[in-house]
């Protein structure tokens, strides 16, 4: 019987049973489709981490103030406010710094027109283009002048743009309100992307420091201090100059504690990558776990309908089919089937991990590999249930598989 | 004339629990073309088992059988299957049709496995099932077919190769009196008219009736073997 025969007969096979086929290209599909759309997550916010780290450079040191211990409970990094702009110049001054930006982040309410949005705004130095590497997209960045003046202007993040400004008209020379108070836009940033899950880097607005603290934070301290050394392998010995200087500064001495840390970026780095493969590592572990329970569905399809089948078995060697024209029509349904169902199921997974970037706004990567271990792990339970029964009743006598019970 | 079927000495012994049971016990019988052979006795007389050796559907323990002159005891799987497939027509106790498939698309299955091309294995099967009357219910399926009806299509089934044996285990056992007629009628018929070969399993007394030879079986042994002059009509 040739081949066009067999695929005939196993269509045939497959339309008469079309619940079971559907059901069992199912556990297919979903098996396939969960894991497109976890892996597809883990793996952006790993890409998304690294392009973040890779676009903030590997001179990066970042200052931020120690824990503050109230009533014998620590308040995490940050909670203390103990830096100043003048440690930032005095940061600056240090050999091998390039240059210092201060960071006076607060979260408030802005609005343009009618239009209005809640986003990060950062108060910062003209160095900061240089110490983040992130260009301008259009107009000026905050002067010099700006800083020493307090001046109310702002540099908006393209998702600021996007939001504040929903109609395409420039932004540039236009008046906003930050938290109330009006500060005139003078450029825009370029787009930088997520730096993880649901951390958008373009949702911001940068300000001169000074302005932030004068106008938003009423406060004299900042919230970070970002360093850029000169030069990448220098960057451990100006963690501990500036780790001296600053406890000279604040007058600690030892067994004191710190009132700030210094992280370089490799640190950064070297956490944010762990936190990356542990998320990963569980993302696989789901997907791992759907495509087992999708193998399990049509194992279990399978393996129910082994009598029918076996007694079709006999039914079909009584009348005259081969033991090999058996298994070749058993296989064919197996691959058509797994076939059918790994190819709807990349179909939906890709669809749905567009769905969830389109909606949640994650990264993601659709992974070639994950694509292919996934298609292949199924078709093989598909291939190995839909044909093991088989071959099983074409060993028996045709008179034993037609009484099997 | 030669002997479409012939066995010497056929013995069949099943193990079953460490026990072995001797389900043919040495049984001899020829049977020539043109016969329609009743194969009568109690239960667990052995007749199934002869007919399912016969039908080389399972294998004697030992014993000769040549089939049309040829021994067939050396065979391998694929020759089996092959002289099922032209040399044999199963009639079951329960139809055995594929379900969901039309009773056309039943009647060609033993021609797809022959190689058949499809338009003329519709003619045949057509044919067929013309001859058994049931040309009308082509594309019905099988659970919308009464019981005998369904038998009708497993006899079209059976003829479409035409096999130089029909074999037919209990095939009225899941009838009703009126339909079992018919369909007895229907044998009767096929060998009377179109020399059709039969061998039939039964332990009822009426339906033996219809056969022109009756060979009684009982513990695994034929105790009798004789012509009669058909007494149902
Ligand atoms: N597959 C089998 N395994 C074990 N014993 C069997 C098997 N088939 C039939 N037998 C036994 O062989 C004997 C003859 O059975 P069978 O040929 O079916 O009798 P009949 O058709 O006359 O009722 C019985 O004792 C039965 O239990
Ligand atoms: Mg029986």
């Amino acid at each position: 019987m040739n081949a066009r025969a067999t695929m005939a007969l196993a269509m045939r096979a497959l339309l008469r049973n079309r619940s079971r086929s559907l059901l069992t290209m199912l556990g297919v599909i979903i098996g396939v489709a969960a894991v497109i759309v976890t892996v597809a997550i883990g793996a952006g916010a790993r890409a998304s981490v690294q392009q973040r780290i890779a676009s903030l450079g590997s001179n990066l040191l970042i200052v931020q103030p120690g824990s503050v211990t109230a009533g014998g409970a620590r308040s995490g990094a940050g909670g203390a406010s103990t830096l100043t702009a003048q440690d930032g110049m005095a940061v600056a001054a240090l050999p091998g710094v390039a240059a210092v930006t201060p960071t006076v982040t607060v979260r408030a309410q802005a609005v343009a027109g009618n239009q209005n949005w809640q986003t990060l705004v950062n108060g910062v130095a003209p160095t900061y283009t240089f110490v983040r590497s992130w260009p301008l997209a259009s107009g000026r960045f905050i002067s010099q002048d700006d800083v020493a003046r307090a001046a109310k202007v702002a540099v908006l993040g393209q998702t600021v743009v996007q939001n504040l400004f929903p109609n395409g008209a420039s932004p540039l020379g236009q008046n906003i309100l930050i938290s109330g108070v009006p500060f005139t836009v003078v450029g825009t940033l370029t787009p930088m992307g997520q730096s993880g899950p649901g951390q958008d880097q373009d949702d911001t607005i940068l300000v001169p420091y000074t302005s932030a603290m004068e106008r938003l934070t009423g406060q004299t301290t900042v919230s970070a201090l970002d360093v850029s050394a000169t030069n990448s392998t220098q960057v451990t010995a100006v963690q501990t100059e500036i780790t001296t200087l600053l406890e000279q500064r604040h007058r600690i001495v030892a067994p004191q504690p710190d009132d700030f840390q210094v992280r370089n970026l490799q640190s950064v780095a070297a956490a944010a990558s762990s936190t990356g493969a542990v998320m990963e590592f569980l993302l696989a572990g789901v997907a791992a776990v759907s495509l087992i329970v999708g193998g399990i569905g049509i194992m279990n399809i399978m393996l129910v309908s082994v009598t029918e089948r076996t007694r079709e078995i006999g039914l079909r060697m009584a009348l005259g089919a081969r033991a090999k024209t058996i298994l070749r029509q058993f296989l064919t349904e197996a691959v058509m089937l797994s076939t059918a169902g790994g190819a709807i199921g990349i179909c939906v997974g890709i669809a749905g991990t567009v769905l969830v970037s389109l909606l949640a706004k994650w990264a993601t990567v659709i992974p070639l590999s994950g694509i292919l271990a996934s298609v292949a792990f199924s078709a093989l339970v598909g291939i190995f249930f839909g044909y093991y029964p088989a071959r099983k009743a074409s060993l028996l006598s045709p008179i034993d598989a037609l009484r099997f019970e | 004339m030669q002997p479409v079927v012939e066995v010497r000495a056929l013995e069949k012994i099943y193990a079953l629990d460490g026990q072995s049971i001797l389900a043919l016990a040495g049984i001899d019988v020829e049977i020539v073309p043109g016969e329609f052979v009743a194969v009568i006795g109690p239960s667990a007389s052995g007749k199934s088992t002869f007919m399912h050796i016969v039908g080389m559907l399972d294998v004697p323990t030992t014993g000769r059988y040549l089939l049309e002159g040829r021994d067939v005891s050396e065979l391998d799987g694929d020759a089996r299957a092959d002289i099922r497939n032209r040399r044999f027509g199963f009639v079951f106790q329960s139809y055995n049709l594929l379900p969901r498939t039309s009773a056309l698309e039943n009647v060609e299955l033993p021609m797809v496995y022959a190689g058949v091309p499809e338009a003329r294995r519709r003619s045949i099967a057509l044919e067929k099932m013309e001859m058994v009357g049931i040309a009308q219910l082509r594309d019905h399926y099988p659970n919308q077919m009464s019981g005998g009806q369904q038998q009708r299509v497993a006899i079209a089934r059976a003829l479409v190769n035409d096999p130089g044996l029909i074999l037919a285990d209990e095939p009225t056992g899941a009838l009703d009196s009126k339909s079992a007629d018919e369909v007895m009628r229907l044998f009767a018929d096929l060998n009377e008219k179109n020399g059709i070969t039969i061998m039939l399993v039964t332990h009822e007394p009426d339906v033996a009736a219809f056969a022109k030879r009756l060979v009684t079986f009982r513990d695994g042994r034929v105790v009798s073997d004789a012509q009669q002059t058909r007494t149902a009509a």
